[in-house]
């Protein structure tokens, strides 16, 4: 069998399959307390990898339909930008 | 099935919601709900900034956030989930200006009066503790090490965890509509899954507080008011240990969390609105004010920025008591953006006054009817 705690879902926060499974397996379904504890989506990518992942193991362990799940938000900047970028003009060297 | 009959429901599943909840388990309280509209936390807890200090200016909140913070360190073990732990990594208030020295040099005598480690430091050792710190116009720090920062999402999910365990019925995306009243008094609630009979009810809905007080005729003063906070890629751990505060920079504060990335805000607030959009401005004046107090996060990238609301009273001092017009009717919001440190004091105090009708923290402070009397308090410091 496959060792789940090898596999990883989330690649920015680094959580594996056997986490999500776990949390699931303790009766925490809801993606977005599942994004609080292990961090899922929260990371640079803003979840584009592990979501959708994500939302696929609960479906199937929990037989919920897949377009039930509300997706959780993703935040601005989509893409991470410097502080440095940000302040811009007055910061030139 | 949801019950039908409680003797405490509890209005918001936040973390006042669920530490009171946990306070009352302990006094033998057995038959409690709460009920939240979204998921746990949603409202204003999963949106904080996760600090937790006693550095005040005056006595009650000195006091309440010594005692929250005394439970704060004990909660993990107590509640039997060991990876929720306080990070006591201190509190560095950055100083830049005679007239902020005193104040804080006053504050630190009132913090040591009743048992806090705060005192006034140098610049070189403001930078000890704080390597990559621009410290060419500070001229001093207040600074605490007892102070700290909590993960509140494991906090919540250790408390939600340990209440489930214990039999108290936790019913997400539950609105509350209204608390019936009869006599003059509490009989229960009106819920999105039906109604509910209560002997008690707390309205811990903190920013929400005040629809359902306005349907019960019952006003005091909470408006929800636009915070933002941001956070960064992670990046090598232990630089930026402590809170760092600075009101010369927009009210900035900023600290690194247990993964190594920022989180922090600046004050810029709008409202009153419900509306959580995250604005440019904030955005570059976060970039601007941090880069300024440490110049090398220009090289660091902000992966995320979010809205949340502070439910703000005219002093910035939470609303914490019983409502005189309905009996049974108890209120812990408005807490003003420090909900999440305030939290085991708040839920103690409560605890208390629901049990045995008062208590030893000094929750006259935060009576819901000093606004009324205009017995506005020192406005608190509103800051992380």
């Amino acid at each position: 069998m496959t060792d789940k705690s090898k596999i990883i879902i989330c690649r920015c926060n680094e959580v594996t399959q056997k986490e999500i499974e776990d949390l699931i397996d303790q009766g925490i379904t809801d993606i977005e307390m599942i994004k609080r504890i292990t961090h899922i989506g929260m990371g640079p990518c803003q979840g584009r990898t592990c979501i959708p992942l994500v939302a696929g193991i609960i479906a199937r362990k929990t037989g919920m339909r897949i377009e039930d799940i509300v997706i959780p938000a993703t935040r601005i900047p989509v893409r991470p930008v410097a502080m440095g970028v940000l302040v811009g003009g007055d910061d030139e060297e | 099935m949801m019950k039908n009959k409680v003797d405490v429901a509890i209005i918001g599943g936040g973390i006042i919601g669920l530490y009171t909840a946990y306070e009352l388990h302990k006094r033998g309280v057995d038959n409690i709900a709460i009920y939240e509209k979204n998921y746990l936390g949603s409202g204003s807890t999963f949106r904080c900034g996760t600090g937790i200090r006693q550095q005040f200016g005056d006595e009650a909140n000195i006091r309440m956030m010594k005692r929250a913070v005394e439970k704060w360190t004990g909660l993990g073990e107590e509640i039997n989930f060991p990876k929720f732990k306080m990070a006591q990594t201190g509190y560095l208030f950055l100083l830049y200006d005679e007239d902020e020295m005193s104040r804080f040099k006053k504050n630190v005598e009132l913090q040591n009066s009743l048992g806090v480690p705060s005192r006034i430091i140098s610049p070189e050792e403001a930078q000890e503790i704080v390597p990559t710190l621009d410290t060419s116009e500070v001229i001093g720090a207040s600074w605490n090490p007892t102070d700290g920062k909590a993960n509140p999402f494991l906090a919540v999910h250790g408390l939600a965890r340990y209440l489930r365990e214990n039999g108290v019925e936790i019913n997400e995306y539950t609105e509350v509509r209204d608390v019936i009243v009869k006599g003059g008094a509490v009989d229960g609630i009106k819920t999105s899954r039906g109604e509910v009979k209560a002997e008690i009810v707390l309205n811990a809905a903190n920013a929400w507080a005040k629809i359902i007080n306005e349907k019960l005729g019952v006003n005091f003063p909470i408006e929800p008011y636009k915070h933002q906070g941001i956070v960064s890629e992670p990046f090598k751990k232990g630089e930026i240990k402590p809170m760092v505060i600075s009101f010369r920079h927009g009210g900035a504060y900023l600290t690194q969390k247990a993964n190594g990335g920022i989180i922090g805000g600046i004050a810029l607030k709008y409202g009153p609105t419900w509306d959580l959009t995250p604005t440019y401005d904030f955005l570059r004046e976060v970039a601007k004010n941090f880069t300024r107090i440490i110049p090398a996060l220009k090289y660091i990238t902000i992966i995320r920025q979010w809205a949340g609301y502070y439910a703000e009273t005219p002093d910035h001092n939470a609303v914490i008591g019983k409502v005189k017009e309905i009996d049974g009717y108890y209120i812990s919001a408005g807490f003003s953006g420090h909900g999440f440190m305030l939290a085991p004091a708040a839920a103690e105090g409560m605890a208390d006054l629901i049990t045995k009708g008062s208590t030893s923290l000094p929750l006259d402070f935060y009576d819901p009817y000093r606004f009324e009397r205009g017995e506005l308090r020192e406005q608190a410091v509103q800051m992380g």
